[in-house]
C-alpha cells in the first residue's frame, strides 16, 4: 500500500480492473448483441469463449505473434459458431440445449487439444501506457490499456452505426423482428443468423484470446469463471444497445475486479464471497429488468428466450 | 386392432432407432476427434469398455458415480415437464452436501436414525431453496430460469468455498479446505458386501417415484399441460406459477440429496471434492432421456460408465480427462440433433416437410 492508502489503492485497482477485465464481457457481449439481434439466443458463447482462448494461445506461442493467435481465435470460435448456426437450423432443434451442449462440447475440447499449451509461455498482447505522466506505479498498472480494449471500443460505435445505418444491420433487425417480413422481402432467414451467429462468435474467441493472452494471460483449465455466459445476460441488461454494452462491461469489469482489489488492499478474508460479486449483479440486474407481463423493451421480438 | 398395434410397433422402433442412431453417430464423431489427436479410435473404444464395464471393479466404479446422476439427473427433468430448462442441479448438489455433513455435525449426539434423517433433510431443503428460487423467479419476473440458474450455481459455490475455507474449516486439516469429518454413525454404508453405498437404491426409487408422479398422478399430467401451453393451462385453472415453484424445489430438493449422500458417503466430510460436475452431467442425462425418469436410468449407466473411465484412458493413452467431456458433449449435441429426426419419414426429409400433425 502506497501513500494513496487503502481506500485509494482499492478505487485505483477498480478502475485498472475495470478497463482490464471488462474486455471479454465487451467482444462476448457486442458479439451476443449481433447475434440476438438476428432473433437467435447462443447460450454457447461460454463455450467458445474458453475454446479462443485456448487457440489464441497455441496460436501465439506456435506462430511467436500474438495478433496471428487473437485471428486464429476468433477463426476456431467461428467454427463452433457455425456448428451451433447449424444445430439451430434444424426444425424442432431445442436451441437452449444445443447452447448447453456446445458449452460443454467447446470446452472439452479446448482442455483436451489444449494440454500441451499449459506449461509454455506465449508472446502475449502488448499494452498501451495511458499513465506515463504518473510516479504512482498503482497508478501506471491501472491505465495500462491493451490494444484489444481500444478494438473493441472501437467496434462498438461501428456496430451501434452499422445497426442503424447501414444496409446489413438493418436487414439483421428485420430478420430478428419478424421473420415472416424478412422472407417477405426475400431474404433468406437461416441465412442471416447463420452469419450472425458466426460473426457473433468470431468476436467471443477474440474476447477469449484476451484471457489467455493478456489478462489473466496463460492459458490454464481454471482461465474463465464464466465470463461468457454473464455476457448473455449483459446483453439483455444492455437492452441489445451496443454502447450500453460497453458502459455494463465495464460495470461487470469493475465488480470483477473488486475481490483482487479488496485482497491487494488487505481486506482477503472474504475473497471467494466478493469474487462472486458479478453473479450477484447480473442475477440482481435481471430480476430488475424482466417482467411476467411484457417483454423486455428493445428486444428483437424474434428472441424467445430471455 | 391390427392398425394401433402396428403403429405402436413403428413408434417404439422410431423412439429406439433415434436414440441408437445418435449414439452410434457420436460414437463416430468422437472417433474422428480421437483419431485426428493420433490416437486408434478402435484402441479408445476398447478402454472405455474395460474401463466402464469392463469388470467387477469397473462395474462399482461406474455405479458409485451413477448414485448421484440418477438424482441430478431428476432436478433437470422434472422442470422440463413445464418446459424450462434448469440447470441449477451442480449449484444443489454442492450445497447439500455441505448442509448435510453440517447437519449430521449439529445432530452428532442424536441417535443415528435421527442423526441420518436430519442430514438428508438438510441437504434436500438446501437444494430445495436454491433451484426453487430459480423456479420462482421465473413465475414472479419472468427471468429465463436458465440463466439464473446458471448463477445461482457460481454464487452457490463461492458460498460453499468461502464456508469451507473460512468459518467451517477443519483446523486440524492443514493439507486442504475441509470440513470437520461426519459423525461415524451417520456415515451411509455399503449395500451388503457389493461395495456400492445405499446412494443408488435411493437413486432407484426416486426415479420411480417421478415417473409415477409424471405420468399416474393429476399433478404431473398438469405439469404436462403447462409444459406444453402455459396458457391453455392458466384458463383451464391449473396454477402454473406454483407447479414451476414446486418441480424446481422438489429437483433441488433430489440434486441437494444427491449432494448429501455424496459427501456422507465417499467423503465423510464436504470438500471441493464435491465440485466435480455431476450436476452438468445430470442434464445432459435427462435431455438424452427425453425428460423421463425410467429412461434416466439406462442413460445414468451409460454416462456413469464414461466418467468412470476417463481415469484408465489417462492412464492407457495419455489422453487428458477432458476426451471424456468431448465424448459427452459430442454425444449430448447429435443426440439433440437427432431430434429432428423424430416423427419424419425419410422422405418427408428429403422434401423438407414437417409432419402435419
Amino acid at each position: 500500500v502506497s501513500q494513496i492508502g487503502a481506500f485509494g489503492t482499492v478505487m485505483i485497482g477498480l478502475l485498472g480492473g475495470a478497463i482490464r477485465v471488462s474486455t471479454p464481457y465487451l467482444f462476448v457481449s457486442l458479439g451476443e448483441c449481433i447475434t440476438d439481434t438476428s432473433g437467435r439466443i447462443n447460450l454457447g458463447q461460454e463455450g467458445i469463449l474458453i475454446l479462443g482462448a485456448m487457440v489464441g494461445y497455441a496460436g501465439s506461442f506456435e506462430t511467436g505473434n500474438p495478433w496471428l493467435g487473437v485471428i486464429g481465435a476468433g477463426v476456431a470460435g467461428a467454427l463452433l459458431g457455425a456448428l451451433y448456426a447449424i444445430a439451430c437450423s434444424l426444425p424442432r432443434v431445442n436451441d437452449i440445449a444445443i447452447g448447453i451442449a456446445i458449452l460443454i462440447f467447446g470446452t472439452g475440447v479446448a482442455f483436451l487439444v489444449g494440454k500441451p499449451f499449459i506449461q509454455p509461455a506465449a508472446p502475449m498482447l502488448p499494452a498501451i501506457e495511458l499513465g506515463w505522466w504518473s510516479g504512482d506505479e498503482a497508478v501506471r498498472a491501472a491505465l495500462r490499456v491493451n490494444a484489444l480494449f481500444f478494438v473493441g471500443v472501437a467496434l462498438t460505435f461501428g456496430l451501434r452505426w452499422g445497426f442503424t445505418g447501414l444496409r446489413w444491420g438493418l436487414v439483421l433487425r428485420t430478420v430478428g423482428d419478424s421473420a415472416d417480413a424478412a422472407k417477405a422481402l426475400g431474404f433468406s432467414v437461416l441465412g442471416v443468423r447463420f452469419v450472425a451467429t458466426v460473426v457473433g462468435a468470431f468476436f467471443s474467441g477474440v474476447g477469449g484470446a484476451f484471457l489467455s493472452l493478456y489478462y489473466p494471460g496463460s492459458w490454464t483449465e481454471s482461465l474463465s469463471s464464466g465470463q461468457g455466459l454473464m455476457a448473455v445476460a449483459l446483453v439483455i441488461f444492455a437492452r441489445w444497445d451496443p454502447l450500453r454494452c460497453l458502459w455494463a462491461s465495464l460495470l461487470f469489469g469493475a465488480a470483477g475486479a473488486l475481490g483482487p482489489a479488496l485482497q491487494s488492499a488487505g481486506f482477503g478474508q472474504v475473497y471467494y464471497l466478493v469474487s462472486a460479486a458479478p453473479y450477484a449483479l447480473t442475477l440482481g440486474i435481471l430480476i430488475a429488468s424482466s417482467s411476467r407481463e411484457r417483454r423486455a423493451a428493445g428486444a428483437p421480438r424474434e428472441l424467445r428466450a430471455v | 386392432m391390427a392398425r394401433p398395434f402396428a403403429l405402436r410397433l413403428a413408434q417404439i422402433a422410431e423412439a429406439s432407432a433415434i436414440p441408437v442412431g445418435a449414439l452410434a453417430a457420436s460414437a463416430v464423431a468422437f472417433g474422428l476427434i480421437v483419431a485426428a489427436l493420433g490416437n486408434d479410435p478402435l484402441e479408445v473404444y476398447r478402454i472405455i469398455y474395460i474401463g466402464a464395464f469392463g469388470s467387477v471393479f469397473s462395474w462399482e466404479n461406474t455405479l458409485q458415480r451413477v448414485a448421484p446422476l440418477l438424482l441430478t439427473a431428476l432436478c433437470a427433468a422434472l422442470p422440463a415437464q413445464l418446459g424450462l430448462a434448469v440447470i441449477g442441479g451442480e449449484g444443489a448438489f454442492v450445497l447439500g452436501g455441505l448442509a448435510g455433513v453440517e447437519a449430521s455435525l449439529l445432530a452428532a449426539r442424536a441417535p443415528a436414525w435421527l442423526d441420518i434423517a436430519a442430514m438428508l433433510t438438510a441437504g434436500m431443503t438446501a437444494g430445495a431453496l436454491i433451484v426453487g428460487a430459480a423456479g420462482f423467479l421465473r413465475a414472479w419476473r419472468g427471468v429465463s430460469e436458465t440463466i439464473s440458474s446458471l448463477l445461482l450455481n457460481d454464487l452457490a459455490i463461492a458460498v460453499f468455498n468461502q464456508l469451507v475455507e473460512g468459518p467451517l474449516r477443519d483446523s486440524s486439516d492443514l493439507n486442504r479446505a475441509s470440513t470437520y469429518p461426519a459423525p461415524q454413525q451417520a456415515t451411509i454404508g455399503t449395500m451388503g458386501d457389493t461395495g456400492l453405498h445405499w446412494g443408488l437404491l435411493v437413486g432407484l426409487i426416486a426415479c420411480i417415484l417421478a415417473w409415477l408422479l409424471i405420468f399416474r398422478t393429476t399433478t404431473g399430467f398438469s405439469m404436462r399441460i403447462a409444459g406444453g401451453n402455459a396458457q391453455a393451462a392458466r384458463m383451464v385453472g391449473i396454477p402454473v406459477g406454483r407447479l414451476i415453484v414446486g418441480a424446481c424445489a422438489v429437483g433441488g430438493a433430489a440434486a441437494g440429496l444427491a449432494g448429501a449422500i455424496e459427501a456422507a458417503a465417499v467423503y465423510e466430510r464436504a470438500n471441493t471434492s464435491l465440485i466435480a460436475g455431476y450436476g452438468f452431467s445430470g442434464i445432459l442425462i435427462s435431455f438424452i432421456a427425453r425428460h423421463n425418469p425410467l429412461l434416466i436410468i439406462p442413460a445414468a449407466i451409460l454416462f456413469g460408465g464414461i466418467g468412470a473411465s476417463g481415469g484408465l484412458i489417462q492412464r492407457r493413452l495419455g489422453l487428458p480427462d477432458a476426451a471424456v467431456t468431448v465424448l459427452q458433449g459430442c454425444t449430448f449435441l447429435i443426440v439433440l440433433m437427432a431430434e429432428t429426426f423424430r416423427g419424419r419419414s425419410l422422405r418427408d426429409l428429403i422434401l423438407g416437410r414437417e409432419r402435419a400433425s
